[in-house]
């Protein structure tokens, strides 16, 4: 028996197969479990947009990254530790991200001819077989006939018992990294409860799987990490479409309007939706419309109402909304649009990642279309940026553009939860009588925020008619006259900027107050760039982060923490978005970072850029 | 209908309650009136109960409000079509039909999308939305879904409803959210100045087709009933009567009503409807639906419609055929209704059927605001009202100390 056992400080599993081979499932499986030891963690799922791609090809390759450590992480890794590959073709694909005498757990049934084939190495060439592997770790055993035999008296054809395989793996890894399997057998029984030969067959082979790691004595040692110093309260695991929509739900408790969600399917942004639809409970209205602009056009609807009106999507979802967001605009009532960004132009990468909507949250609209922009920087982060977009739109009577991203979207990390009671109300106040020496209604009459009073159809008295038509100031009446529209324009783009006042002042996340280099950055960057400048501060390079939730308006403060940088670096998942804002806003010579490759940043690359940043005169 | 909350002669609450719901609606006396309940209640699910219990010995206490006139539903804004459009006799209808309806002013909601048709909000004192292109059936069903004890009219056109919203028109349709839709049809973008539209004849000459338009018209009335419409119907901006009569049957029916309203545009396609409207070729051309009627027309109502097979044809009434061999109009009769709808030839063509007037069809179908907040009450009764905490907090945690 391998009794001994290896503290390590942290772990990168990355756990690669065929799309069909259940990889997904592996990872959240093993991730929910090491959440429960308290130990931090970040994950990453890369899959292909094609439910099926061919099996056993390169494009057909799903793979699951975690990170566990006792540590604080920011980042899923740069490279893994430990490498699952269930076929040639995840091995071939993923190879170039496992470090140097990493180990690989390989399943030599996904080796044959055939699969050696699909995932083009040459003729006879197995790279199990011939010491190409030498400087990793290789661990082969055949899950699928190991797994079929420990299924063989269970009555079911050889293709259902085939599917059990990624139990017998996921068994393998709970016995080296010595854990529990409660709560894969809890979510297991419920998943097939109803289906007894499923849920024995599951059972069997992750039991099988553990089994064989403690008999055959694969390593000598089983590996632990411990829990993670993370700052003491109870913690859960969290992915970030699941945080978003979770900040919604709170957002409409904590105001007392009913949600009404207007959407469209479309990945990465579906989960809001299939999540919000499952919590009717909370009085959530969810409404699948026929195309993406129906969906923000039905939310516009629920808003008019006295509903907060929502609307979900991604990158190509928003470029048909545009129009529907200027209506919101010109009727100025609350409602939120929530960018899950993906790889673009048009189709472009939709399971990948990106942060290249930023210009067009900003500017994609017809006319002067001012709206705020708030964006989300972990998965967890997610739920406090829903809540404030939230409460943005309903004080500030405006659309709000919420940007999230594939990454954070599908990641997972633990998040110490908030309680109901410390989430601070968000007030709304319906007009619902003239007020006090007021002969007529004036809908566009507004307060010192610029903010017009909100009236829901019912209130007798103040029937009133608006569009999308310029309006005259005050009185909401059609109006062409120029000097009016001027006005509008301006004070539409005042409101927004107004906004400054009513938010936080920026703070840097690390580092001095003054200095040689920031790192500015805004959404999912956020745990590559923490990596990297707290490892660089550690090794005695001086370097400050400052992270935006706040994209438009810009916090008061921005201006002053950048000008007392010499260098200002904006790292950016596209080609250049958020630093010609910041050039245009505030004349700094910002230098940029960008990757557009539908993957995040590694540290390590980031830690070069911030270097060569610092290098420069 | 309001049902107010008194305590010691306070008001403390007040709820609309729509005819066409589930409660007791048609027990009250119309038109619009209050009922008092003397006990403070907050929510409408403790009303339902105290109507459903207690309503015939309550004693309660009816005031009436001063009847609406066709005045009070129109606004200070100057209307600004065209001198001589019809869309002038369709807002007089719906103004004279609006006050008879016993619906407080304050939950009438007139959405609309672009084009001449879609001003009708401004002119109409109710609450109302000029929204964007083709849109405002997407508007009205969030609206509706959020809001559904509102009376909502959706007032597009051909271009609006057809051309750029047609998407959201069927897709309305089939959900069967219980909402008017008029479609004033004239044959012809007018807003943008004479291009042709999706219910253009074929050939037509206008700015954006000189040689004649090679689009194939929609039948609108065949688009309704293939998206599954459970109220569909036709009238025209020349005839106030026929019209005001309709408008009534749309907002009676619970579901998505759908009214076709050819409407005449002057300026850029005169006299498209003339023949079916015009005194003189009227009773020729246009034929009055009615329900459990024989399809009768004609100057002196001479001729009928029989029906050979699935073929309708034109008789006339004498010797050979009598009102008996006619078809008798059934707006229930969904097979009918198709072919009915189907009747919509070229009125210039020789032997060409006459074009139909009223109620095609009518069916009951579950409407999609009421579903949607049934499966609301339901998931409350099945797991409780929610909880944020519970839900926050989630199945597995851990703690850090």
């Amino acid at each position: 028996m391998a009794d001994q056992q290896e503290v390590l400080n942290e772990v990168v599993i990355k756990f690669a197969g065929d799309s069909g081979d259940g990889m997904q499932l592996t990872g959240s499986q093993f991730t929910n479990n090491t959440a429960m030891l308290g130990l931090d963690l970040a994950t990453f799922p890369d899959f292909p947009a094609e439910i099926r791609a061919p099996i056993g090809t390169l494009p057909g390759v799903s793979g699951f990254q975690l990170r566990f450590s006792s540590d604080r992480i920011f980042t899923p890794g740069d490279e893994c530790d430990v490498l699952v590959a269930m076929n040639a073709a995840a091995l071939k694909v993923n190879l170039k991200s496992l470090k140097k005498g990493g180990r690989i757990i390989a399943n030599t049934d996904g080796f044959d001819s055939k699969n050696l084939r699909l995932a083009n190495y040459p003729d006879g060439v197995n790279p199990l077989e011939d010491h190409s592997l030498d400087s990793y770790e290789v661990v082969t055993m055949d899950v699928t006939k190991m797994t079929r035999e420990a299924l063989k008296e269970i009555q079911m054809g050889t293709k259902e018992k085939d599917r059990a395989k990624n139990m017998f793996v996921l068994g393998f890894l709970y016995w080296m990294y010595n854990r529990d399997m409660d709560n894969t057998i809890t979510f297991l029984t419920e998943k097939f409860g109803k289906k007894p030969e499923i849920l024995e067959s599951n059972i069997k082979a992750l039991r099988s799987g553990y089994n064989y790691g403690d008999t055959t004595e694969t390593f000598t040692h089983r590996f632990i990490v411990e829990k993670a110093k993370m700052e003491p309260g109870t913690y859960r695991s969290i992915m970030g479409n699941q945080a978003l929509a979770y900040g919604l739900i709170a957002a409409g408790q904590k105001s007392g309007l009913p949600l009404f969600l207007g959407s469209y399917p479309i990945t990465p942004a579906s989960d809001i939706l299939h999540e919000l639809s499952r919590h009717k409970s909370f009085g959530i209205k969810t409404f699948q419309a026929e195309d993406e602009i129906a969906a923000i056009a039905s939310a516009i609807g629920a808003s008019y109402g006295g509903n907060f009106g929502l609307t979900t999507t991604s990158g190509p979802g928003m470029a048909l909304k545009g129009e529907a967001m200027g209506l919101a605009v010109m009727l100025e009532i609350p409602l939120l649009i929530v960018d899950v960004q993906r790889g673009g132009p048009s189709t472009g990468l939709p399971t990948k990642t990106e942060q290249s909507d930023l210009l067009q949250a900003y500017y994609g609209r017809n006319g002067e279309c001012p709206m705020p922009v708030i964006s989300a920087s972990t998965p967890s982060d997610c739920f406090e940026a829903a809540y404030e977009a939230v409460r943005i739109s309903i004080q500030h009577m405006t659309p709000v553009i919420l940007l999230s991203d594939g990454y954070i979207a599908n990641g997972a990390e633990p998040w110490k939860f908030p309680k109901s009671e410390d989430l601070k109300p968000i007030e709304v106040n319906f007009k619902t009588q003239l007020w006090e020496g007021e002969d007529k209604f004036q809908p566009y009459l507004r307060d010192e925020k610029l903010v017009r009073p909100w009236v829901i159809p019912g209130t007798a008295g103040l029937e009133h008619r608006i569009g999308g038509l310029e309006k005259q100031n005050i009185t909401g009446n059609i109006s062409y006259d120029p000097d009016n529209h001027q006005l509008m324009v301006k004070i539409r783009q005042e409101k927004v900027d107004k906004i400054a006042q009513h938010i936080p002042h920026q703070k840097l996340d690390s580092g001095d107050q003054k200095g040689k280099v920031l790192v500015l950055g805004w959404g999912s960057t956020y745990g590559a760039i923490k990596s990297a400048c707290v490892e660089l501060r550690a090794n005695g390079f001086p370097v400050s982060h400052a992270h935006l939730r706040y994209v438009r308006p810009f916090p008061e403060n921005l201006g002053d923490i950048l000008r007392n940088f010499d260098h200002v670096l904006i790292p950016e998942l596209n080609n250049g978005q958020l630093i010609k804002i910041i050039r245009d806003v505030y004349m700094v010579d910002a230098k940029g970072y960008n990757k557009i490759m539908g993957v995040p940043f590694t540290r390590h690359e980031l830690i070069d850029a911030i270097k060569a940043v610092a290098e420069e005169k | 209908m309001n049902v107010s909350a008194r305590k010691d002669g306070k008001k403390t609450g007040e709820i609309f309650l729509s005819s066409s719901s589930r409660l007791p609606g048609k027990l009250f006396p119309q038109p619009t009136s209050t009922l008092v309940i003397p006990y403070l209640v907050s929510l409408i699910a403790d009303f339902c109960v105290i109507l459903r219990s207690n309503f015939s010995d309550m004693s309660t206490e009816t005031i009436e409000k001063p009847a609406l006139t066709p005045k009070d539903f129109a606004t200070d804004q100057e209307v600004r079509w065209c001198p001589g459009c019809g869309d002038y006799s369709i807002l007089a209808q719906v103004q004279k039909i609006m006050p008879t309806l016993g619906i407080p002013r304050e939950n009438i909601v007139i959405v609309s999308g672009i084009g001449c048709s879609s001003r009708f909000p401004y002119y109409m004192n109710t609450y109302g939305m000029h929204s964007i292109h083709g849109r405002a059936t997407a508007i009205a069903s969030g609206l509706k879904g959020a809001r559904p004890e509102l009376s909502i009219w959706i007032v597009t056109g051909d271009g609006d409803g057809l051309s750029i919203g047609g998407n959201h028109t069927i897709h309305l349709l089939r959900r069967n959210f219980d909402v008017n839709v008029l479609l004033f049809n004239n044959q012809i973008y007018g807003l943008t100045k004479g291009q042709y539209s999706p219910t253009s004849e074929e050939k037509k000459i206008t700015k954006s087709t000189p040689m004649g338009s090679i689009d194939h018209p929609f039948n609108p009335l065949a688009l309704a009933m293939g998206a599954d419409g459970s109220f569909i119907a036709r009238t025209m901006d020349r005839d106030p009567k026929h019209l005001q009569a309709m408008l009534l049957r749309s907002q009676a029916h619970k579901g998505a009503s759908f009214l076709e309203i050819y409407q005449n545009c002057n300026i850029f396609n005169d006299g498209a409807f003339e023949i079916f409207t015009e005194k003189s070729s009227k009773p020729e051309e246009a034929l009055f639906l009615e329900q459990g009627k024989p399809l009768i027309f004609g100057a002196t109502q001479n001729k009928g419609i029989r029906l050979n097979g699935f073929k309708p044809e034109v008789v006339e009434l004498g010797d050979k055929y009598s009102a008996d061999d006619l078809w008798i109009h059934d707006e229930r009769d969904f097979y009918k209704a198709q072919i009915l709808i189907r009747m919509f030839d070229d009125p210039a063509l020789i032997g060409h059927l006459p074009r139909p007037f009223g109620v095609f069809y009518e069916t009951d179908r579950a409407c999609y605001e009421d579903v949607m907040t049934m499966q609301l009450e339901e998931a409350i009764a099945q797991k409780g009202k929610g909880d944020l905490d519970k839900l926050l907090k989630g199945r597995e945690t851990w703690t850090i100390s």
